[in-house]
């Protein structure tokens, strides 16, 4: 496939960095000649410099025979611009638009055919705010994702000693809970997966991977950790695009404070916001965090554009007793360092946001796609079409189906109904199939599955 | 002087439009044969003649209005054109000094109902027709005034809508320019108060009370054509009906106009002074009311309940009616409706006092200091409707509160001076700068404010006016900077 990304910078690498060892043609484009060479230097890819709106930049980057753009430079308009010329002048089949400004999107004629002609227009900031505002509500998940239209959640659990389930084998669970249906997708520990078996053992530390239906995400949690008290009082540090979008999701659910660094942001910010206390200070600032009662927080969330900041300011929150901090943190390296130590949760929002943004490249019938664990291992929803003949899933047991070691079917939602996988479910066509797998090198193969063949039509 | 020429060359247009008006009372005195034709013929003449000397003198002056004329031709219209209303009164009542005449007449247009005559069913049915009228050319002046005039000059409350913020104030500027403004609220002004008068109406009144107490409700001031006022008619179902345009009166007359021009009530919705004058209106009706039984001024919670219902809402809107001497209630209950008076109705209303936006204001103001005391790093704007309101605006309420509170003790004080007790000097200073009305003891609404002294009417007739301009479109004319170039 050939894929051109526009704009290299925080979404843009990532997106052509996860893209790229996915065998693909990809070509970056940005006005930052630096920035490029430094993409270049890492990955097997091509790069123009130039502005990503301008026609001729886009021929030497080779539109004409292009599969698929991906507009996520910083400027909206840009983006706008970009997706309308690739469609107009050049045919491009596929077009995705990074949009900041709701505004866009509140008119959905504005990203129409008779407008800019937009495929698909991806919000990094909404996701991220979404990734933490289930973070809130469910304090003890290390990640929620909701499939099927928010039917089905997978979450990603720390076990604890104390859970009824921790030191047993997984079969005990159906005993623990015989009313609720769950299924262990996959269980980390260190950094090793571990593929579930009905008497694997589950041990202190692990990172537990379940599915379970919407509605019963708590109870499936309370077997692996003792409950917190739910959150009251959040506060956010950094009062930029997702601070403010966050502190206005859940501002009339819990009690918020946001501390920005900026005065005039904060006057921007206290005037958009109703409830929440804008507090003007630096969120490094100890005087600051103890004045303002940090030690009585549920949750801090560092979400500045600085990683050092969110990280800082993090473990300082940690040291003056706020019950979990949760940090943006952009550098991977900076995340395998922090993760499981002393910062509860470290976010990736380059990894977080790319997820639709693949469901739209990848082949087959995917609808859905999660990067879990900063972009090592995946959870996907596929649509399963065809018959018997055509397709290499439906009619046939889950048993049955050709499976790369290390992949795993952890639940099929039929119409309005979950069915957690069993070896014995059979896929049906029109089913959503949710897939778990633990190395991305198996997804081609995955995805291979879901695919119709030619001779179906 | 010749920089003054365009704002007197308008208000010569402005008083012959008014003596026109003059026509209305000459037609009613025509219908009921009551003698006082030539009063209105001579008061028509005079004043015609008197506009268009001043409009042959004035004219050749091709200066535009500036801004700051506004302030002046606002200033002087409230005080000429009450002196030319006084000529058909003083014409058909002889014994009428000018000084009260004066009063009765800048309490018309200033939309007060504080009267010094009494004897009011014998009076001429023009002469009644003609106060009442006042009232309502007052209460369209201002609410004219306050919504479209007066935030131009950048005073008043409803400055503080004039956000060019986006959000849910943007459209409280309700039209390009203030002639199409000033068509669309009479045009709403005028249709309630046909609606008005075709209630009150229904509900019992003849037509020539139903039409002139139509005018005093809409103008929110409180003269009627007997001197019991409500009482005289003493029908719960008139009283209803009376409370319900009392209550409509003083909702912000740009509100309304937006509410008909999108034939729905979601202005009322955002406008973020509706509800908490509702709901003071309300808790205040109930509380009085429950209060009245307990201390057993009526012996059931019914009756107090409407004669509550009645007086409360007629003196917290500022209109001034009473159905009952709620002077003879236990003290608080008249207090608390004195109070209420204060703040209770909108801007761009006909009432009077503080106004229920500078209130909120104050309030929220308040909160944010205890606030910034828990908090000292805290940015804590004080919001209305969502939107940020900016400091300057904090501080021009503040000022005006400070002028509002400053002028209410200088003016008791001078009417205590000249002999009046405390309570009747304060009360006669809120109920004027208030434009309410009646005020307690001798100026109470059993009586009227005849028994003054010539000094305190003229006192009263400046509390009035004071109240009307919104204090600093009057008072800035008073500065010097203001005749300086």
């Amino acid at each position: 496939m050939k894929i051109i990304v526009l704009g290299a910078g925080q979404v843009g690498s990532t997106v052509a960095e996860s893209l790229v060892s996915e065998a693909n043609d990809i070509t970056v484009v940005d006005v930052d000649a630096a920035r490029l060479r430094n993409l270049q230097d890492r990955l097997d890819l091509r790069t123009v410099v130039g502005s990503a709106s301008h026609p001729s930049v886009l021929v030497s980057a080779g539109i004409e025979d292009c599969d698929l753009v991906i507009a996520v430079t910083q400027s909206d308009e840009t983006n706008l611009v970009a997706c309308r010329i690739a469609q107009q002048l050049f045919n491009v089949p596929t077009r995705i638009a990074r949009l900041r400004a709701t505004d866009y999107l509140a008119n959905e004629r504005v990203l129409g055919p008779d407008c800019f002609d937009v495929d698909l227009a991806i919000c990094p900031e909404q996701v991220l705010t979404d990734y933490i505002v289930k973070l809130v509500e469910f304090p003890e998940a290390l990640q929620v994702l909701e499939f099927a239209h928010g039917k089905v959640s997978l979450i990603a659990v720390r076990a604890f000693q104390g859970g009824p389930l921790v030191g047993h084998p997984l079969k005990e669970i159906a005993k623990h809970i015989p009313s609720v249906d769950t299924r262990v997708a996959a269980i980390f520990r260190g950094e090793s997966p571990i593929l579930p078996e009905g008497d694997t053992v589950v041990e202190a530390g692990d990172e537990v991977f379940c599915l379970a239906a919407t509605e019963n995400i708590r109870q499936v949690m309370r077997e692996l950790r003792r409950l917190d008290q739910p959150v009251r009082r959040v506060m956010i540090a950094g009062g930029g695009n997702i601070g403010l979008r966050l502190a206005r999701a859940i501002e009339r659910d819990y009690a918020i404070k946001l501390i920005e660094y900026n005065k005039r942001r904060c006057e921007f910010l206290s005037s958009r916001l109703d409830r929440t206390l804008v507090l003007h200070g630096d969120v490094t600032d100890e005087a600051l965090l103890e004045a303002e009662n940090v030690g009585d927080m549920d949750l801090f969330v560092a979400v500045t554009n600085d990683d050092e900041n969110n990280i800082m300011s993090c473990l300082l929150a940690k040291r003056m007793g706020a019950r979990r901090v949760v940090a943006l943190i952009n550098r991977r390296s900076y995340v395998d360092l922090l993760q499981a130590g002393q910062i509860d949760i470290a976010i990736s929002p380059a990894q977080a946001t790319i997820g639709t943004l693949l469901a739209h490249v990848r082949r087959g019938h995917i609808t859905q796609v999660h990067s879990l664990r900063r972009g090592a291992a995946e959870a996907l929803e596929a649509v399963v079409h065809g018959d018997r003949d055509s397709c290499r899933c439906v009619g046939r047991k889950i048993e049955e189906i050709d499976l790369p070691k290390g992949a795993a079917i952890a639940a099929v939602v039929r119409g309005d109904t979950v069915i957690m996988a069993h070896h014995d479910t059979v896929v049906m066509a029109e089913d959503h199939v949710i897939v778990f797998v633990t190395d991305k090198k198996l997804l081609p193969r995955v995805e291979k599955l879901f695919e119709v063949s030619a001779d179906f039509v | 002087m010749a920089r003054q020429l365009p704002v007197l060359h308008a208000l010569s247009v402005l008083i012959v439009i008014f003596a026109l008006a003059m026509l209305a009372p000459l037609g009613v005195s025509f219908v009921y044969q009551d003698g006082a034709r030539h009063a209105y013929e001579k008061g028509l003449l005079i004043t015609l003649a008197s506009g268009a000397a001043l409009w042959f003198a004035t004219r050749g002056t091709s200066a535009e209005l500036r801004p700051r004329d506004g302030f002046l031709l606002v200033a002087l219209a409230w005080t000429v054109l009450p002196a030319f209303a006084t000529l058909p009164l003083l014409s058909s009542l002889p014994g009428l000094s000018f000084t009260d005449a004066y009063f009765e007449t800048v309490s018309g247009l200033t939309t007060t109902g504080a009267t010094v005559l009494s004897g009011l069913d014998h009076l001429p049915p023009s002469i009644n027709f003609w106060r009442m009228f006042l009232v309502w050319l007052g209460g369209m002046g201002v609410v004219v005034l306050a919504v479209a005039v007066l935030p131009l000059l950048g005073v008043g409350g409803s400055q503080i809508f004039r956000a060019e913020t986006p959000g849910p104030m943007k459209e409280t500027r309700l039209a390009r320019r203030i002639t199409e403004a000033a068509k669309g609220l009479w045009l709403v002004y005028a249709v309630i108060t046909f609606a008005c008068i075709f209630a009150m109406k229904a509900a019992g009144m003849g037509w020539f009370d139903a039409i002139v107490h139509a005018f005093s409700t809409l103008g929110l001031g409180a003269f009627s054509s007997h001197d019991t006022s409500f009482a005289y008619f003493d029908s719960p179902a008139i009283e209803a009906v009376a409370i319900v345009f009392m209550v409509i009166a003083g909702l912000n007359f740009g509100t309304h106009f937006l509410a008909f021009r999108n034939l729905s009530v979601s202005p009322f919705r955002s406008d973020p002074e509706s509800g908490p004058y509702l709901a003071v209106l309300a808790a205040s009706v109930i509380g009085i009311a429950l209060y009245l039984t307990e201390n057993g001024v009526y012996p059931g919670v019914w009756t107090a309940l409407r004669h509550s219902a009645f007086n409360v809402v007629s003196i917290a809107t500022t209109a001034g009616f009473s159905s009952t001497d709620y002077d003879k209630w236990p003290a608080f209950a008249p207090m608390w409706m004195l109070f209420l008076s204060c703040f209770v109705t909108c801007s761009g209303s006909a009432g009077g006092g503080i106004k229920m936006v500078r209130a909120e204001l104050m309030v929220r103001q308040a909160l944010r200091e205890m606030q910034r005391v828990l908090h000292p790093r805290a940015q804590v704007p004080v919001k209305l409707s969502g939107q940020a309101v900016e400091n300057n605006i904090i501080f021009a309420v503040l000022a005006f509160m400070l002028m509002y509170g400053g002028s209410v003790i200088v003016m008791t004080m001078l009417l205590a001076a000249s002999g009046l007790d405390i309570i009747t000097a304060f009360s006669a200073v809120m109920a004027c700068i208030n434009n309410t009305g009646p005020g307690l003891r001798e100026v109470g609404p059993a009586t009227t404010y005849a028994s003054l002294n010539d000094f305190q009417t003229w006192v009263c007739v400046l509390a009035m006016l004071l109240g009307r301009l919104e204090l600093f479109a009057l008072l800035v004319i008073f500065t010097p900077g203001f005749w300086r170039r």
